[in-house]
């Protein structure tokens, strides 16, 4: 059977820089900042203040509502400052900046393993929510709210995103290699908090020994079952995760529970395995850090908040063509202009693209040829709907889908007019959201 | 690390194909017809091609320059429809028509609805409508060749085009034979799907019309079903109506009218779906003009007419969007 959606493309993934590289701990920086707005929802509350002494894994906010996640120190030292800083995308926003004493001192309790199979569903999910487990993609959803329907939503299936579809990243890839047990365990955990019967763990065929680990590790296992995905762009999307594996379409403007379905990352069940099992916050994660101009590609487990510049100078520091660098995936990664925004818990990798790969294009006009249609995994008509935001006619743009719009770049990356459809999608959802606001 | 990087949106990476870059693949597809038409007609088309070429790359180079607007010219859209419009006329038409045809499909057609991409019409039609409407008896007379070209018989078999011949025919005497009309100039099938037939100097070869859309589809320039529907339209309203479809799909303009013109990006529907519709309508106004029209040829005049639909063809086959809910009624 061919597991795939409707629509995509494949660009040159670009995974060989980084694919074979083991994942490196990467020594913990010397300051930390850790921002305390790193998920969708609500920001959450400092609890700490400036001269604190902290330890790693120790919260330092409180969830400010239930769609919300705390932050915990990801080094051991002093609050240095709680201020305003730029974070990847470039919108400053509280961070609590910690200086390390060095001694990577753990916080009482973290680490230490407990008999996990005796938890009932809401432990579970307590922890969940304790540790900050968020989305390690792009939209970082608190993972504690997935896993919480409202009750007439019944959950059949969990399905581990191992698809990694974006070009160049590899952190994905090496986790399922190195850790498979542990994100086996938590998806495990994940369907007991949901009572699903079913798990399914997608993966790209592109990365074949990642699909012989989990097909060996599961053969056992009847009720979890691992399925090699085609390879095309954005088969990564949650929906088009979910329509891949089970046929089914979410609605439009629904959720994955509307059709019984909960969709974690893999980094995310480990770091539901190491919070549960290991009693473990979410405070380090995979990071690739790849690109024509990096000088040493790596796969590195970095502490949250650490400076980018960090990982650029710990992989050898970029090289004379750098043009571009990017947090996240080329297609839907946000790129910096800064180089001191931390690490947050959606970095998947940092890129160093250079001006051949990366060019910035001047726009030529539209010449209808149907590319972005044909390629749109959500059927949308993009050339249409950028029409209507440049002629500011916003309605319009609603009606034809902008909101199903999940800004995946397919269409501008396909587009031979080079026009920056993406850009006009942001701006014709902000605008959309802004007058919804006002009425 | 003190260096400027670029910020902007996602994504980051892009395909590199261009809009210069298909024109110029566009216009490799046509070699073969562009071939054809000297082994058929002569070195005399080649001319006629090289003066609409030339006059539609400075008629838009002059316009662009004078509208203060960056020149755009070397996208290669301007050779694409000088070649196009030539394709259109007869072997023995005065230059200066060609001339004049290519200011008015660029100035007229093109440039006067704000360039490439924003034109409704096919400029290379509106170029022939215009020249068809301004010099009738030059457009239409064409010397009929029943052999390859030799050098000596440029004037000698002068006729009407196979369309034309087949029309009268019929109109004397219905029963006879679309097939036995055609022997009696001693032209069959074979002749008709080579091009060694009366007609414009690029239209006539079906044979190297198609080599070229072949590999425009193949290399996903050309939707399949633009021409697949519109010939497969003809060919089943002209079995149904007693006449010769074969005859119809091989005889005209049909093959350049559905492999190049009707599938032209800008001014074809964007969707799968449009693209069927637009050419269902295509068909059928062809067979429409060919059979009830006072004129053999309906190819360019289906173009157009279907042209001015598509914006209406787009809005109404806007697909349906993944997950769609049906609205609840208020």
């Amino acid at each position: 059977m061919k597991y795939t959606f409707s629509g995509g493309y494949h660009p040159p993934d670009g995974k060989s820089y980084s694919e074979k590289m083991p994942i490196e701990k990467m020594p913990s920086p010397k300051i930390a900042a850790i921002h305390l707005h790193q998920h969708i929802g609500a920001p959450s509350k400092a609890i700490v203040n400036i001269g604190d002494e902290v330890k790693v894994g120790q919260p330092i906010s409180e969830a400010g509502g239930f769609v919300s996640a705390p932050v915990h120190a990801s080094v051991s030292g002093k609050v240095k400052a709680i201020a305003k800083i730029a974070d990847a995308a470039g919108n400053k926003t509280d961070a609590v900046i910690i200086e390390s004493d060095g001694r990577d001192e753990l916080f009482p309790g973290v680490g230490e393993k407990s008999d996990y199979s005796q938890f009932t569903a809401d432990e579970i999910k307590k922890k969940i929510a304790a540790s900050g487990i968020t989305g390690m993609g792009g939209a970082r959803f608190p993972t504690h709210v997935k896993l919480s329907p409202p009750a007439e939503k019944k959950i059949n299936h969990i399905i581990l995103n191992g698809v990694e579809c974006e070009p160049y990243l590899t952190a994905d890839d090496r986790l399922m290699q190195e850790s498979p047990d542990t994100i086996i365990e938590g998806l495990k955990l994940m369907m007991k908090v949901t009572g699903a019967e079913k798990g399914i763990i997608g993966i790209e065929k592109n990365k074949p020994e990642s699909i012989r680990i989990m097909k060996e590790k599961t053969a056992s296992m009847h009720d979890i079952k691992v399925i090699d995905l085609e390879v095309k762009y954005p088969q990564g999307g949650e929906k088009q995760l979910i329509s891949a594996a089970i046929g089914k379409e979410v609605p439009s403007g629904g959720l994955p529970m509307d059709v019984g379905v909960v969709v974690s990352n893999v980094g995310t069940a480990n770091a539901v395995y190491e919070a549960v099992a290991l009693n473990k916050p979410y405070y380090e994660r995979v990071v690739s850090v790849t690109g024509e101009s990096i000088t040493n590609p790596k796969n590195l487990l970095v502490r949250i908040g650490t400076p980018t510049s960090e990982l650029i100078e710990y992989c050898g520091g970029v090289k004379e063509d750098v043009y571009k660098v990017v947090n996240g995936g080329p297609m839907m990664g946000a790129a910096m202009y800064s180089m001191e925004a931390p690490v947050h818990k959606g970095t998947s990798g940092i890129l160093c693209l250079s001006k051949e790969n990366a060019a910035v294009y001047e726009e030529q006009p539209c010449i209808s040829c149907g590319k972005c249609v044909s390629v749109c995994p959500l059927r949308l008509v993009p050339t249409e709907i950028q029409m209507n935001v440049q002629f500011k006619k916003y309605e319009e743009a609603e009606k034809l889908g902008i909101l199903d719009c999940m800004l995946c770049g397919t269409c501008a990356y396909v587009c031979p007019a080079k026009r920056n459809l993406v850009h006009y999608f942001n701006i014709g959802k902000a605008k959309i959201a802004e007058m919804k606001r006002k009425k | 690390m003190d260096k400027m990087l670029i910020v902007s949106a996602n994504p980051h990476i892009r395909d590199k194909s261009s809009i210069a870059k298909i024109m110029y693949i566009v216009i490799l597809s046509l070699l073969p017809a562009i071939f054809a038409s000297y082994w058929f007609f002569g070195f005399r088309a080649i001319v006629l091609i090289l003066i609409a070429i030339v006059s539609c790359v400075i008629t838009e180079a002059a316009i662009q320059k004078f509208r203060k607007k960056p020149v755009t010219v070397s996208d290669g859209s301007a050779i694409l429809t000088g070649i196009l419009l030539a394709f259109n006329v007869p072997a023995n038409i005065p230059w200066w028509i060609v001339m004049l045809g290519s200011v008015f499909a660029i100035a007229i057609a093109k440039q006067a609805f704000g360039g490439l991409g924003y034109n409704i019409f096919n400029p290379a039609l509106i170029g022939r409508a215009f020249m068809l409407a301004s010099w009738p008896v030059e457009m239409t007379s064409n010397k009929f060749w029943t052999q390859p070209y030799t050098g000596e018989t440029m004037d000698a078999i002068s006729s009407a085009t196979p369309l034309n011949l087949v029309k009268t025919a019929l109109k004397d005497n219905p029963d006879l034979k679309t097939i036995d009309i055609l022997a009696e100039k001693g032209v069959g099938y074979w002749e008709l799907f080579v091009g060694n037939v009366s007609g414009c100097i690029g239209e006539t070869s079906f044979l190297a019309l198609l080599i070229g859309v072949i590999a425009l589809i193949i290399l996903g320039l050309v939707n399949w079903r633009v021409p697949f529907f519109y010939i497969g339209t003809v060919y089943i309203m002209t079995w149904l109506m007693g006449y010769d479809p074969v005859f119809h799909i091989l005889a005209g303009g049909l093959a350049l009218g559905a492999f190049y013109m009707a599938t032209d990006m800008v001014t074809s529907p964007i969707s799968n779906n449009g693209n069927i519709i637009f050419a269902l309508g295509l068909g059928f106004l062809t067979v429409s003009i060919r059979v009830w029209g006072g004129y053999p040829e309906g190819v360019s005049y289906s173009i157009l007419i279907m042209n001015c639909l598509v914006p209406l063809i787009n809005k109404f086959t806007v697909p349906k969007k993944f997950g769609f809910v049906k609205p609840k009624k208020a």
